[in-house]
């Protein structure tokens, strides 16, 4: 991935940055200390807000649950701040965990409102508790001390919290560019298809508001430490609202738009607190409506941030071409005999509508099975109902002998059923390296930790390099490092069929794969489908496009009504009076 | 306790219940038409109360100078709109209503203002002027983002609340006000002393309730916004504008809240930025009812009123507290009996 725009930028911001408390006078060392521990938290914002479409405005809560917990151990028992620090996010990682536990399964709109709540109430908290010292706070905070080097001047100090700073950016970068990184990213808007290849969508939700919650604490830890001083105040809600709009206007996409918003939010603040009293002649909160509205203004014309604008000045690296690897573990393929998904007499209701009544058919191994029919004959339900997406009201469907009937999608997957969607479901901002590689989702075990610190690269080699099989296995190398979404939709379909196909299954359902596509598109469809087939993989196609079925396909499942109206051979489905009737209306 | 004080503190909650149900309702219809999380509710609370009491002492309220500004903006956007599009014949209407219709209701409450006419004038002319700034806030923020996500039209929200609460002290000023109550009489029942004020907060909210059951129930344009908020595409596919109903929906809402101000006016004292958390209140209500149902969410803003009571006799200082942490056995209880979630891009 873009590691860093650039290596040189990056190392020329991270000389920038050590040069600082060295020359630049003081004011501007406190504001540097103030733009790094913003940014950390900034971070855990934009990994929740901007990529995995969820939002807290309580982030400044948690990042009181870390100065208030260090501040009251080592003032009271006179704890070592680092076992502070570890309590500390202990404590946090137990709130976020409660919290995204009861709000992360229900809408997205029930988090941010869960989480002002807790804001609120854990001010009134702070505020009131006597052994916290209520309102006027807690003072006689020990400096850090490091190997004996105690941290107390501010200059000692920025250089421990931009280091820190740069770790969480580093870990944030890490853990986006790996495979539950990949999965984060399908997590805004795409949901149906992450669970389709073996995500645990809600587990996965929590992981980071958790992860976010953990930032926020970190940087509340050092904030209690900086300060040797803390109250309730700068814990508020306002404050936990101000981290979001940092993560809004620098750009919640990427992990430097959290820097870039501290940075220019912190400044704004700055200036505007200068400025609009003297422009307005009278003290007043005039920043706060000027922010207001520069936020509506930003959302309104530029709802990406500033870092996209910035990015696009700073020279960007081309991607090496992806290394060879050992292959990951092929699936074990034993021929069996009979069928190798059979559908017995499964059946759809929703209310008093029977959408697939009573349906039976078996797929082959080896076969291109075709499920056709007029619209609102049952396909697309039937499709649900194999493939996990709709529970069956009775009957059974079985893969390879074994039920598979009620269990989720991503179990159906892990058995060795891909499938792709009727509206193209792609991440469309990332590549098609990384979108097929999601593919891969279940053929890896890398969680959050070990990719975040960079554990996972032998790991990772494979599944790139099996990602880079599958999109060379359907004809795509060139576009490897383009964004899916710039691809036209035959082609997206194609990467869809890719990203199938890297999850090693043994059968492949296809939703209306033809719709919408050209004819020569159609063309290149089918022809990769015969060349899979020839290679031994089984598919099932559901499709609306009778000619390019006709000529595709070993056999025909024909519904009509939610019930099969005929099976066979494509040439005798063609003679089929029902058929006929069905598609055409009655001849007599 | 004994039973007096109980019913002393039942009373209390059960008013100040009937005022978060009213919030309650307002944030549910905007959500449900326009899938706004409406933040600033508490904002047009807190004006409601503060445009009273300015006309209270014969001033002009500064919540005119929102209203003239805004409708200046609404203005340019409709004119930069309808030139963009090239349909500059329908501008005069445009701005008849935008920017005429805002700048008529603030001449007029400027020029009443002095005169300081009974409450009764008073309270109408608030709810006036509070009703015609909810479009327009609609117009000017929400309307160009309409299509956007849950989650961008929540920050909006927010980003706006920032704004009303800085404008709010531009122009209100850091005092707080009080409005007199409509009746300072009480009687006793039954050994319980009932004040009026409180009956007659209660009777009015539950007539502007039923007010708005007929609106919904009866009238074309209740039954266009119902069905906005069933299916905002098969509205429009039957000739129901979107902007149009998010207009009229910011219109009810704020004359909710503007009412719920001036309910609230007599009983605390309101802030230029009280309005966050009275609005918060009937955010748990509505919570509880899933921002869905209204019967639900006024039931639950009458809960949180009542909570809110008897913990500020228990624990006065922990009453925001528990308050909010309410809301977390609810959204438990909501987490566990929801079976899947839906998709929410």
């Amino acid at each position: 991935m873009k590691w860093l725009g650039s290596r040189a930028a990056f190392a020329v911001f991270v000389a920038v940055l050590a040069v600082v408390p060295q020359v630049a006078p003081a004011f501007w060392v406190t504001l540097g200390n103030y733009i790094g521990l913003y940014s950390i938290v900034a971070l855990g914002l934009v990994l929740l807000t901007g990529v995995a479409g969820q939002t807290s405005f309580g982030q400044a809560a948690f990042v009181g649950l870390g100065a208030y917990t260090t501040a009251y151990l080592t003032t009271k028992y006179g704890t070592s701040p680092w076992l502070a620090l570890v309590i500390g996010m202990v404590i946090t990682a137990a709130v976020a965990l409660f919290l995204g536990f009861i709000t992360l399964r229900m809408k997205g709109h029930y988090l941010p409102l869960a989480t002002i709540a807790w804001g609120i109430s854990l001010f009134y908290v702070f505020g009131n508790l006597e052994m916290l010292g209520g309102h006027t706070g807690m003072s006689g905070i020990p400096a850090l001390s490091f190997a004996g080097f105690e941290l107390k001047s501010e200059n000692r100090y920025y250089y421990l919290i931009w280091t820190i700073t740069l770790a969480s950016l580093w870990a944030t970068n890490n853990l986006l560019d790996s495979r539950p990184g990949r999965a984060i990213r399908a997590l805004k808007g795409r949901l149906e298809m992450a669970e389709a290849f073996g995500v645990d969508a809600a587990r996965l939700k929590i992981v980071v508001f958790v992860y976010a919650a953990l930032l926020a604490c970190i940087s509340g830890w050092l904030y209690a430490h900086l300060q040797r001083f803390v109250n309730p105040t700068p814990f508020f809600i306002t404050q936990g609202i101000e981290y979001l709009f940092m993560a809004v206007v620098g750009g919640a996409g990427s992990v430097w738009g959290a820097v870039l918003g501290a940075t220019v939010i912190t400044l704004l603040k700055q200036v505007l607190q200068d400025v609009l009293p003297w422009m307005f002649g009278r003290s007043g909160n005039f920043e706060l409506i000027v922010f207001g509205i520069l936020m509506i203004l930003l959302l309104q014309f530029a709802r990406d941030g500033l870092w996209p604008w910035i990015e696009r000045i700073l020279p960007r690296r081309t991607p090496p071409p992806v290394p060879p690897a050992e292959p990951l573990p092929a699936r074990e393929r034993a021929t069996r005999a009979g069928p190798l998904l059979e559908v017995r007499k499964a059946r759809k209701q929703f209310g008093g509508l029977v959408a697939v009544n009573d349906l039976s058919f078996e797929i082959r191994p080896g076969e291109i099975l075709g499920l056709i029919g007029p619209n609102g004959a049952g396909k697309s339900t039937t499709f649900s109902l194999i493939s996990g997406a709709a529970a069956l009201t009775s009957g059974d469907i079985r893969f390879r002998g074994e039920s598979i009937g009620g269990e989720p999608p991503y179990e159906i997957a892990r058995r060795g059923i891909g499938r792709t969607f009727q509206h193209v479901k792609l991440i469309p901002q990332m590549t098609v390296l990384d979108n097929v590689a999601l593919g891969a989702y279940l053929r890896g075990g890398s969680g959050i930790v070990r990719a975040a610190l960079a554990l996972d690269g032998a790991e990772e080699t494979r599944i790139k390099a099996e990602a880079a099989r599958a999109i060379a296995r359907v004809g795509l190398t060139e576009h490897t490092f383009d964004a899916a979404g710039s691809l036209p939709l035959g082609k997206q379909r194609i990467v869809e069929i890719a990203r199938a196909l890297a999850a090693d299954p043994m059968l492949l359902l296809l939703d209306e794969p033809a719709a919408g596509l050209r004819f020569l598109e159609k063309q290149e469809l089918a022809a990769l489908l015969r060349s899979l087939k020839s290679d031994g993989m089984t598919v099932l196609l559901v499709e609306h496009d009778m000619d390019f079925v006709m000529g595709l396909t070993d056999r025909l499942v024909v519904m009509d009504f939610g019930e099969k109206l005929a099976e066979g051979q494509p040439a005798d489905i063609q003679r089929n009076a029902a058929v006929l009737e069905a598609y055409l209306g009655s001849v007599v | 306790m004994d039973l007096s004080i109980a019913a002393l503190l039942a009373q209390d909650g059960i008013t100040n219940g009937a005022i978060y149900a009213l919030l309650a309702l307002a944030l549910v219809l905007v959500f449900t038409v326009t899938r706004i999380v409406w933040i600033p509710a508490g904002e047009f609370v807190a004006w409601g109360t503060l445009t009273l009491a300015g006309l209270q002492t014969g001033v002009a309220p500064g919540t005119l100078k929102v209203l003239v500004g805004m409708a200046v903006i609404a203005g340019l956007m409709e004119a930069w709109g309808c030139i963009r599009r090239g349909q500059a014949g329908r501008l005069p209407r445009r701005l008849a209503a935008w920017t005429g219709v805002p700048m008529v209701v603030a001449a007029l409450v400027w020029w009443l203002a002095p005169m300081q006419l009974p409450l009764p004038v008073q309270v109408l002319l608030t709810l006036v002027t509070m009703t015609t700034l909810g479009p327009l806030l609609y117009r000017v923020a929400y309307q160009p983002l309409a299509e956007a996500s849950v989650l961008v039209l929540l920050i909006v929200s927010v980003a706006l609340h920032f704004t009303l609460v800085g404008l709010g002290l531009w122009f209100f000023g850091a005092e707080g006000s009080r409005t007199p109550a409509f009746s300072s009489t009480s009687f006793t029942l039954g050994g319980v002393n009932i004040s009026v004020q409180s009956l007659l907060v209660v009777a009015s909210s539950l007539a502007l309730i039923g007010a708005l059951a007929l609106f919904f129930g009866r009238t074309l344009y209740g039954k266009a916004l119902r069905a906005t908020a069933v299916n905002r595409a098969g509205a429009r596919l039957v000739g129901i504008s979107p902007d149009f109903a998010g207009a009229l929906t910011f219109a009810l809402a704020a004359l909710l809240c503007g009412f719920s101000g001036v309910l609230i006016g007599p009983i605390t004292t309101v802030y230029y930025d009280s309005g966050f958390l009275v609005g918060l209140k009937g955010f748990v209500g509505a919570i509880i009812g899933g921002l869905s149902s209204y019967p639900i969410a006024a039931a639950g803003a009458l809960l949180v009123g009542l909570i809110e009571s008897f913990s500020s006799f228990w624990a006065s200082a922990f009453k925001e507290v528990i308050v909010f942490t309410l809301i977390i056995p609810v959204l438990l209880w909501r987490s566990l009996t929801t079976t899947h979630h839906e998709e929410d891009e």
